[in-house]
């Protein structure tokens, strides 16, 4: 049983790093995808150089970007197979399509016209160069459709039969898409992507004009990112609200383990909000509980009165372990809080036009630059811990979900990938912050100015 | 037991997926290796400027063979993944490897460490290539299954015939590699691929003729399938007249008839392949009908794949040929 359990635990480790990493790099290939289409946009319709410089210069940086993005995704592609094997063989039916149709309807679209894109400003002329950038923002969200719908298929399986041999089979293709969690979880996530990229895309603006308070590109791109925060972060809280209304009917244990709630209070006292508590799951109660009363019933249940399931009402066996989940959430709404504070800062600054100028507002904005990508992060170790200990909820649990690789195997391939990952990636941030710490210039060149003409008829 | 129209259609899209990626990303492999193995760098970046605004479109093959194999034959997939955990797993790594390699390359300070860059670039492409050469190997060779699941110790591949598969697969791709340079550059690089195709085109013809030999030992059924006159006989007449035309190729002023001859060469290989393999998707005893998903899924995919491939290809063709033409590069 030991050996088994820590085979399994590397298994879950490897796909945490492995879809860390990639979930990091797609999103920011999400958002910075977007961010060029409407800079490209902004171009063609002003016909103002500025935006055409801040373009090419992000550009740079989505080149590096979506080719490594590309690469670490790859091999969660064959994860399924590599470590779960025998949830390939359950789900394969229902989960295969929706990534074969990322691939086919999304990867390709993504890969095919970013070439043109990237290097092809000349050849195509601009009116076709900003189809390619809309085909390649279309590719991105497309794909973030259908892996979020497998993925939420996952949390809320719905449109299948369970056959004969026990696996699972498609039945209504629609219910399998569109299965219940999955509208939320789109829209949290594609926020969570345009968040996360705006408040970093604001960091690094804000470190370039304290290196060179006039530049106008570095000020534009800042001025566009906190215009985002300010729209996206309060938009965000509610969408996340509405997600956590649909999970608290779905997958109301995850809603208990969140709240870190054991037992549920006495009829009439509502629920508690607790801001610290160590949860300990052998107690199955927590320590150091630091709580509110009544306001958890404001937001679970928008009452002063109503309660929620505890932790105590459903089986032991299927408890997720409570701290990881309960902490992440804490971190996640925390962040997000205070993105909400940058936009209505930047409210008050602007106001006063003192938005590009005043100092702790800038190095406020740097401190914040990783804290969308860190809250999403957050948001998915809560929802993918809090699924635990299932697979497909409720139906396949992750122990019978693995496959038969041996021990050994599997914790060495684990520690490989993630020095390998902390090297390489490591590697590649350094050189990208190189790049960064240059603001966009006056006659900004882009990825690889000269390809344009070395490439030419025979 | 029979094989029904929707799994045949299947296995043919998948197979399709499988081809595409060996021929389009193993060009891409073959010029890292020569990259690597090249002193000058101004031609170094010749040959990366032909292959950067495409090489990712090229990869995404290989994700549709890895989801399609998921989705159209889950049963093979959850057999040949944890079959060949290790190679899998180094093939991933290499090419992440060569990802940032190849897009970071510009920005290494000073030559010597670009140097060192386009090392690791041939390193992460002769291992890209090397263990897909194991899994195609591991694949002929049979890996024991029960009931869905793997039932092997995770070191079949390790034989010498899938290795030996592996360096076959290196040689061949940077044959392709070699051909692609002669069509797409100019002056010595150009006369140079053009020598290095020829040698690599002897070396890789032998060392295939050796394989599908070798391949017949492995299995009664194999050495049936390959000994009937109607395969062996078109086989060998395709397979002189491509290199007829590969010879007569370099004469010719469409300088991309080498390659597309050296395509075929491994179209034709990988064709005698699933003609020994068919019906089985996984030897010894696993066949498509087997590990097929249900027809529902099957179907559902089949659609797409019919409407959406089609436009893929279209405007993949349109991207590559906006960067069509000879490559002339200025700097380093």
């Amino acid at each position: 049983m030991d050996a088994f359990d820590s085979a399994l635990m590397a298994a879950r480790a490897q796909f945490a790093i492995t879809i860390s990493f990639h979930i990091v790099l797609a999103a920011l290939s999400i958002g910075l995808a977007n961010f060029l289409m409407v800079l490209e946009g902004l171009w063609l319709w002003r016909g103002q150089k500025i935006y055409l410089d801040v373009y090419l210069y992000w550009l740079k940086i989505f080149a590096l970007n979506v080719a490594v993005g590309t690469a670490s995704g790859l091999i969660l592609e064959y994860q399924f197979g590599l470590n779960w094997s025998r949830l390939s063989t359950q789900a394969g039916d229902v989960l295969g399509p929706l990534m074969f149709y990322e691939v086919l309807a999304a990867f390709f679209l993504e890969a095919g016209f970013l070439g043109i894109m990237l290097f092809g400003m000349k050849k195509v002329g601009p009116r076709l160069h900003f189809f390619a950038t809309c085909a390649v923002a279309m590719g991105s969200l497309i794909s973030a459709f259908w892996i979020l719908s497998a993925n939420s298929w996952m949390q809320t399986p719905a449109g299948y039969s369970i056959g004969t041999d026990g696996r699972f089979m498609a039945e209504d293709w629609w219910a399998i898409i569109f299965n219940p969690s999955f509208p939320y979880r789109l829209a949290h996530m594609t926020l969570a992507a345009f968040l996360g990229t705006a408040t970093l895309v604001a960091g690094i603006s804000a470190w370039q004009l304290l290196r060179q308070p006039q530049n106008p590109r570095a000020r534009l791109q800042f001025s566009m990112a906190l215009w985002m925060i300010v729209v996206l972060a309060p938009l965000q809280i509610v969408v996340g609200d509405l997600h956590g209304q649909h999970s608290l009917k779905v997958q109301p244990l995850k809603v208990a383990a969140i709240e870190g709630s054991w037992t549920r209070p006495p009829d009439g006292a509502g629920e508690p909000l607790r801001v610290f508590a160590i949860p300990d799951m052998t107690e199955r109660r927590n320590h150091w509980e630091l709580a509110i009363p009544r306001v958890g019933s404001l937001y679970l249940r928008h009452d002063l009165t109503g309660t929620i399931a505890a932790l105590d009402e459903f089986p032991p066996e299927n408890t997720p372990p409570v701290p990881i989940v309960f902490f992440a959430f804490r971190f996640m709404v925390g962040l997000g809080l205070l993105m909400v504070g940058q936009g209505l800062t930047s409210l008050v600054l602007r106001w006063r036009h003192r938005v590009f100028t005043v100092l702790w507002m800038l190095r406020g904005c740097v401190l914040m630059a990783p804290a969308g990508f860190l809250a999403m992060l957050c948001g998915w170790v809560v929802t993918e811990v809090g699924r635990q200990p299932f697979t497909v909820y409720g139906l396949l649990r992750t122990a019978d979900s693995l496959s038969s690789v041996s021990r050994q195997q599997v914790i060495g391939a684990t520690w490989t990938i993630l020095v390998f990952y902390l090297l390489i990636f490591g590697i590649g941030l350094w050189v990208l912050l190189r790049i960064l710490r240059e603001p966009p210039r006056n006659d900004e060149a882009g990825p690889q100015p000269t390809l344009a003409d070395e490439t030419g008829q025979s | 037991m029979d094989t029904d129209w929707i799994v045949l259609l299947s296995a043919g899209a998948l197979a399709f997926s499988v081809m595409n990626y060996v021929l389009l990303d193993g060009t891409d492999l073959g010029v890292g290796v020569l990259m690597g193995l090249t002193r000058c760098g101004k031609e170094r970046r010749a040959m990366a400027v032909t292959i950067l605004p495409i090489w990712d479109a090229n990869e995404t093959w290989l994700v549709l063979g890895g989801g399609g194999l998921l989705a159209l034959f889950p049963l093979a997939y959850a057999i040949l993944l944890p079959a060949l955990y290790l190679p899998f797993i180094l093939m991933f790594l290499a090419l992440i490897l060569r990802a940032v390699a190849l897009e970071f390359r510009d920005y290494a300070p000073g030559n010597r460490i670009k140097r060192v860059v386009d090392g690791l670039l041939l390193c992460g492409s002769v291992l890209a290539g090397g263990t897909q050469g194991i899994v195609l190997g591991t694949l002929v060779q049979g890996v024991p299954n029960h009931g869905g699941q793997y039932r092997g110790d995770g070191a079949e591949w390790l034989n010498l015939f899938p290795l030996f598969c592996g360096a076959v697969l290196v040689v061949g791709y940077t044959w392709f590699g070699a051909c692609w340079l002669y069509w797409r550059t100019v002056g010595e690089l150009h006369l140079r691929s053009s020598l290095q195709a020829k040698i690599l085109a002897a070396v890789t013809v032998v060392l295939l003729i050796v394989l599908v030999a070798w391949t017949a030992t492995l299995d009664t059924r194999y050495a049936q399938r390959l000994s009937d006159r109607l395969v062996w006989m078109p086989a060998m007449t395709l397979l002189v007249a491509l290199l007829v035309g590969f010879a007569l190729g370099f004469r010719s002023r469409r300088h991309f008839l080498p390659l597309f001859c050296a395509l075929g060469v491994f179209i034709l290989a990988f064709v005698l392949m699933i003609a020994a393999l068919f019906p089985m998707i996984v030897p010894p005893q696993l066949t498509l009908q087997a590990a097929a998903s249900s027809p529902k899924s099957q179907m559902f995919m089949l659609v797409g794949f019919a409407v959406l491939i089609p436009v893929t290809l279209i405007y993949n063709t349109y991207g590559f040929s906006v960067f069509s033409g000879k490559v002339r590069v200025n700097r380093d």
